[in-house]
């Protein structure tokens, strides 16, 4: 495709745009770049996990440790307390003359309702913070996205972004030593 | 890739030791006297206190260098950027000299048997029927035989480790021959130091009431020492990480890395030791109870909370912090509070055992005990240290011929 052919169709519009890259070096580098040009409404697409990319793309901090902490204490304090309810209150039973509230004993149920639903809690958010199940995404579009779970490597512009300029923003795109850079459909 | 990295071959030079771990040698020397004049004055006044103060101080320093031994063996079977760079800080804390070193420090533990283990006294064994079966396995000659194979299994194990990081070294080019030899006798050293630690911690700890048992004894003590010498290895690499070289070599990456190890072990530490609780509490029996009865009462109760709540779960609740355990002073912190407490753990395995055979025994939490307890481990703490500063003083601070060096200088900054 040459450049006429892309700025042809230029009132289209388009969920963003797309650069791919060899290597994780170049994505990373460009990821920055993009950031430091201004860009934040962005995303980057790897086989494996990156960690400078999740840094490069400046991804906000996510909610999710925070509310796997406190389903993990709601484990806690509740198993423990329904073990408590159960052996002292519900149906009090004596085992080997040993207190209705014997805390050694609680330990495992407890600890195991902590894992439980911190396990839970992890999962459940973490589905719908990312917004799944999500049956379409526009990125799909993009013939080549596939090889992004293969041995390639994606970083993608969003038409949101505020400096996003169809063309100003596929040159530079361009310029970061991508392979090549495509339009996302909608 | 598509930049091409060349990088100039490092040289020794480029890892020197920073001159001011001869100022922390200098307070290891102070240490020593203080500690160890402390412990004269408490044998002065009560020798079987003395020998069990001594005892705690010996059995935290072995501690630390059988599990810097351990973790040495992991990192040489595991690999990984964290092993890379705290592996001389690890070769140092379980040098053959120190194995030495610890050898000589048992004597004390050999001349105060009697005051420590009732199991040496003929009319003991002669009136007591547990004693008198258990004789063939506890009886002081094969004691002192089964602790100097411990040393030489450990020495043996410590000394190839050692002469074949100094040949990888001096022969760069050829570091991978090396390692591979390192890994191969780390497979069969891990499944060694497994069984001398479990002998070992029955002998010295266990055997402080011979009618008493735990079949997780051992685990405990590998759990335990791990993660003293865990602990120590992240305070040194703290220090070392303010002053070059090491201040350009750690990165919050590696600190990151050894918290989440950190926080493992205190994590293992407590399921073992809650494990034993649970199954002897459960079972209530009257060969077993005592030796927790001992502990929940006459002040002992107090370091048995805190070792639950200051052992296990604030070291817990901070180290789940990604914050903390990327900022090499906060998790340096934890570190050094981790250490403190890995003191008060073993104190409370071994000074509730003085005197409880006595008629007289009323099991009060002796000040007494408390200080000289510290004065011992401080002053071979001393001893100890000083060693061990001396011999990471005399080699590069990286191992210039591991193949994963490359990998380790710029884990977590760049990327391959």
């Amino acid at each position: 495709m040459t450049n006429e052919d892309l700025l042809q169709n230029d009132d289209r519009p388009i969920y963003g745009l797309m650069a791919e890259f060899d290597t994780p070096t170049e994505v990373v580098n460009g990821a920055r770049r993009a950031h430091d040009a201004g860009y934040r409404q962005m995303d980057a697409f790897s086989p494996f996990p990156i960690h400078e990319l999740t840094e490069a793309v400046g991804a906000k901090k996510t909610r999710l440790p925070l509310l796997v902490f406190f389903g993990g204490l709601v484990g806690c304090v509740g198993g423990f307390l329904m073990q408590a309810y159960m052996m002292a209150v519900d149906y009090p039973l004596n085992v080997g003359g040993r207190p209705l509230v014997s805390i050694p004993s609680f330990i495992p149920v407890t600890f195991e309702c902590t894992v439980l639903l911190a396990a839970t809690t992890a999962v459940v958010s973490m589905i719908v913070l990312n917004g799944l199940p999500r049956p379409y995404h526009p990125v799909f579009n993009v013939p080549r996205f596939d090889l992004a779970s293969r041995n390639r490597f994606f970083l993608l512009i969003e038409s949101t972004d505020p400096k996003f300029n169809r063309d100003e923003t596929r040159l530079f795109l361009r310029s970061l030593n991508s392979r090549e850079v495509s339009d996302v459909d909608y | 890739m598509s930049e091409v990295h060349t990088h100039a071959a490092h040289t020794a030079a480029d890892f020197a030791a920073p001159p001011e771990l001869g100022r922390l040698q200098l307070l290891a020397i102070i240490a020593a006297v203080v500690g160890l004049a402390l412990t004269a004055v408490g044998a002065l006044l009560d020798h079987e206190q003395f020998f069990h103060s001594y005892l705690v101080g010996y059995v935290f320093w072995v501690g630390v260098s059988a599990g810097c031994l351990a973790l040495l063996m992991v990192q040489h079977l595991a690999g990984g950027a964290w092993g890379v760079v705290i592996r001389r800080v690890l070769e140092s804390a379980s040098s053959p000299l120190m194995m030495v070193l610890l050898l000589l420090l048992f004597i004390p533990v050999v001349l105060g048997a009697h005051d420590l283990y009732e199991w040496t006294h003929a009319e003991a064994v002669r009136t007591n029927e547990i004693l008198k079966w258990k004789a063939p396995y506890l009886n002081l000659p094969f004691f002192i035989g089964r602790t100097i194979l411990y040393f030489a299994i450990w020495g043996a194990l410590a000394y190839f480790l050692n002469v074949w990081s100094n040949r990888q070294d001096e022969d760069v080019a050829h570091g991978y021959i090396y390692e591979r030899r390192m890994r191969t006798l780390s497979g069969p050293g891990i499944v060694l130091f497994a069984l001398t630690v479990t002998f070992a911690s029955v002998d010295w700890v266990m055997a402080l009431d011979p009618e008493w048992y735990s079949t997780i004894f051992g685990i405990l003590f590998m759990g335990g020492w791990g993660l003293s010498a865990l602990a120590f290895v992240i305070a040194v690499s703290v220090f070392l990480s303010g002053r070059r070289p090491m201040h350009d070599v750690l990165a919050p990456a590696h600190f990151h890395d050894l918290g989440k190890l950190l926080l493992a072990f205190v994590m293992l530490w407590a399921y073992f030791s809650f494990s034993q609780l649970l199954i002897i509490w459960s079972g209530n029996l009257p060969e077993e109870i005592p030796w927790y009865l001992r502990r929940y009462s006459g002040g002992w109760q107090v370091l048995s909370i805190a070792l639950i709540v200051l052992h296990f779960m604030l070291p817990f609740l901070l180290l789940l912090s990604r914050d903390l355990k990327r900022n090499a002073r906060l998790l340096g912190a934890v570190a050094l509070f981790v250490i403190v407490m890995r003191v008060v753990d073993v104190f409370w395995l071994i000074a509730p055992e003085a005197h409880h055979r006595e008629a007289s025994y009323v099991g009060h939490l002796d000040p007494l005990a408390v200080l000289f307890g510290a004065a011992a481990v401080i002053g071979i703490g001393g001893v100890w240290f000083w060693l061990f500063v001396w011999g990471l003083r005399k080699r590069p601070l990286m191992p210039l011929g591991d193949p994963l060096l490359e990998k380790a200088l710029h884990h977590g900054q760049h990327h391959h």
